[in-house]
């Protein structure tokens, strides 16, 4: 595979996967207005995956998008461990969506300056959506942390300390990650993980919280190469029931 | 998407004893005979009042508690365009419910109150979420065929008096269209589709057919009841007016693919009225208190969110605030 598929991807299956955990909340947020911000989020980013499969397909003469986001097997899907975890806590979600969307924002950030002027080009456009999403985890962390009382301090600490290892996990190198940063596609993980660390640091400290220190975590690695935790088979299964029912339908 | 605007018998009884002052009350109405829109603070009888509580909270329940049975396909939807179809749509289900719990809201009653009235089964949802979604067939047959009966509903109603209620109709009227056309779009495409889905999708129909039939409610056109409402344009259209309304729009359309109804009585006389055999009133009713097939689960589920988010609603929510009434 080439090393921009590979990119794409990653990129792809990360905001398809995380857009589908994320959309398991729908109709049970906390309140109405969050219910439905948490919903437009994960309309958002299974949007970004369907364009970035697209591209594979319009730019590589890959199989259509529905064939690479639904129907591949486990082992071919190189999103991270972070987007995987079922949750039933919204701390975790929050958190996770804070740790995330920072994460896209500085990603496509970076992409805005690829070498490869069809992503630049889609990476402005989809930074000035993420732009909110990044926005939403801030007020959130702020509302819960800082300006939040003792339970819900010590619940978004609580998510954050377990978060964390994942969040670390999303910035795992990919296995033709020198070819990229040499053509000037992408900066590479390194890089995006340092300016990362200096921002969410930042931020968790402003709302009252602190993040982990980094060297005492183990990062959860193995997504980017195709190693998954065991979360993520029952989501494809579950993603996937309809189509599997019958195979030659079309839907 | 919302249906029915059944009143129990017991509440009938009690209201026959509210009396109004003559005088405000011939005012009032010679506003609604005028087309005039009644505002939050103006002067209305308390059964009206009453009444559009009860009507417009109902109807918010009914978005929340409807989001449930489509939800639930979110992450099982078999594309992209429908998985985004579907979390647009229930996004907007719940849009709806906020909209509709703030215009009852300006009637006095708070979010929290209504919230809690669900939770214990003292406020009511329509009775056709009480059934489950199958299979990706039902979510077909939910946004084609219980969003146009929805949309039948809405589309009188959003002529109604009350202003607050009747803006927030319209809004939400121009937005149950897309849904239809998305829930046309996928039932279409089953129609259309393999054996299989064809199969899957007659079999969602005949499960929904008596739901929606129940769906406008029993016979109220003889209801004494009825006609003050109507008087009041509280109730736009008698059940089975609406009801006649979306046979003679949607069953031909379903004809047309080449599907059927599981009632050979079911046909239109030459007066264009629709004939059906009898759906099993009693069936509706026992739904309606309580005893449906998912009436004790969606309560569950909302009542898990009710609990498990217990801890933000207080972190956010500042304990020396005042409710103040919304002006609109």
């Amino acid at each position: 595979m080439e090393a921009t598929q590979e990119l794409l991807f990653k990129i792809a299956d990360d905001a398809l996967i995380m857009g589908h955990t994320d959309s398991t909340w729908t109709g049970l947020g906390p309140t109405l207005e969050e219910d439905i911000a948490f919903s437009s989020m994960s309309q958002d980013k299974i949007g970004h995956a369907w364009n970035l499969y697209q591209m594979l397909h319009d730019k590589f003469g890959l199989a259509d998008a529905d064939t690479l986001g639904f129907k591949r097997e486990e082992k071919e899907y190189k999103c991270s461990h972070l987007t995987e975890v079922p949750t039933q806590d919204y701390a975790y979600a929050l958190v996770r969506q804070f740790f995330f969307d920072h994460g896209q924002f500085m990603r496509f950030s970076a992409l805005k300056n690829s070498s490869i002027e069809w992503l630049a080009d889609f990476s402005r456009k989809v930074t000035s959506e993420i732009k909110y999403h990044t926005l939403h985890g801030d007020t959130w962390l702020k509302k819960l942390g800082a300006q939040g009382n003792e339970e819900s301090k010590a619940r978004m600490q609580s998510a954050i300390n377990e978060v964390f290892p994942l969040a670390l996990g999303y910035f795992e190198e990919g296995p033709r990650e020198a070819e990229l940063i040499e053509k000037n596609i992408f900066i590479g993980e390194k890089a995006l993980q340092e300016a990362w660390l200096e921002k969410v640091g930042d931020l968790v400290a402003q709302y009252g919280l602190t993040l982990p220190e980094g060297n005492t975590v183990d990062p959860s690695l193995g997504g980017r190469n195709g190693y998954h935790t065991e979360h993520l088979q029952p989501l494809l299964a579950e993603m996937t029931e309809v189509t599997a029912s019958d195979p030659e339908a079309t839907w | 998407m919302y249906g029915g605007g059944y009143i129990p018998e017991e509440e009938k009884r009690k209201q026959q004893h509210m009396e109004e002052d003559p005088a405000k009350l011939a005012e009032f109405e010679a506003r609604i005979d005028n087309g005039e829109k009644i505002e939050p603070h103006d002067w209305m009888p308390a059964e009206y009042r009453k009444q559009l509580i009860r009507m417009i909270e109902q109807h918010a329940h009914s978005e929340i508690i409807g989001s449930l049975p489509e939800g639930t396909w979110i992450t099982r939807a078999p594309s992209f365009k429908r998985k985004m179809a579907l979390i647009a749509k229930v996004q907007d289900e719940i849009g709806h419910g906020q909209l509709l719990y703030n215009a009852a809201e300006t009637l006095g009653k708070s979010r929290e109150q209504m919230m809690q009235d669900l939770l214990t089964g003292k406020s009511k949802y329509s009775n056709v979420f009480n059934y489950p979604a199958k299979t990706w067939a039902d979510v077909a047959v939910i946004g084609f065929l219980i969003d146009a009966a929805a949309i039948v509903n809405q589309v009188a109603n959003s002529k109604g008096s009350y202003g607050p209620y009747s803006r927030a109709l319209e809004r939400i009227c121009y937005e149950e269209s897309f849904h239809l056309k998305q829930g046309h779009d996928a039932f279409v495409a089953l129609a259309t589709g393999t054996e299989s889905q064809r199969a899957m999708l007659q079999d969602a129909v005949n499960r929904w057919y008596r739901p929606i039939i129940h769906f406008f409610g029993p016979s109220d056109k003889d209801s004494v009841h009825t006609g003050k409402l109507m008087r009041w344009k509280v109730k736009m259209m008698t059940n089975d007016a609406m009801r006649n309304q979306f046979l003679s729009s949607y069953v031909p359309k379903v004809w047309e693919l080449g599907l059927s109804f599981p009632d050979p009585k079911l046909h239109k006389d030459d007066n264009g009225e629709w004939h059906f055999s009898d759906p099993n009133w009693d069936e509706f009713y026992q739904v309606i208190k309580g005893n449906g097939p998912c009436n004790a689960e969606r309560l569950a589920v909302r009542s898990w969110v009710e609990t498990q988010h217990k801890w933000i609603r207080e972190a956010l929510f500042n304990p020396n605030a005042k409710y103040t009434l919304p002006l609109s």
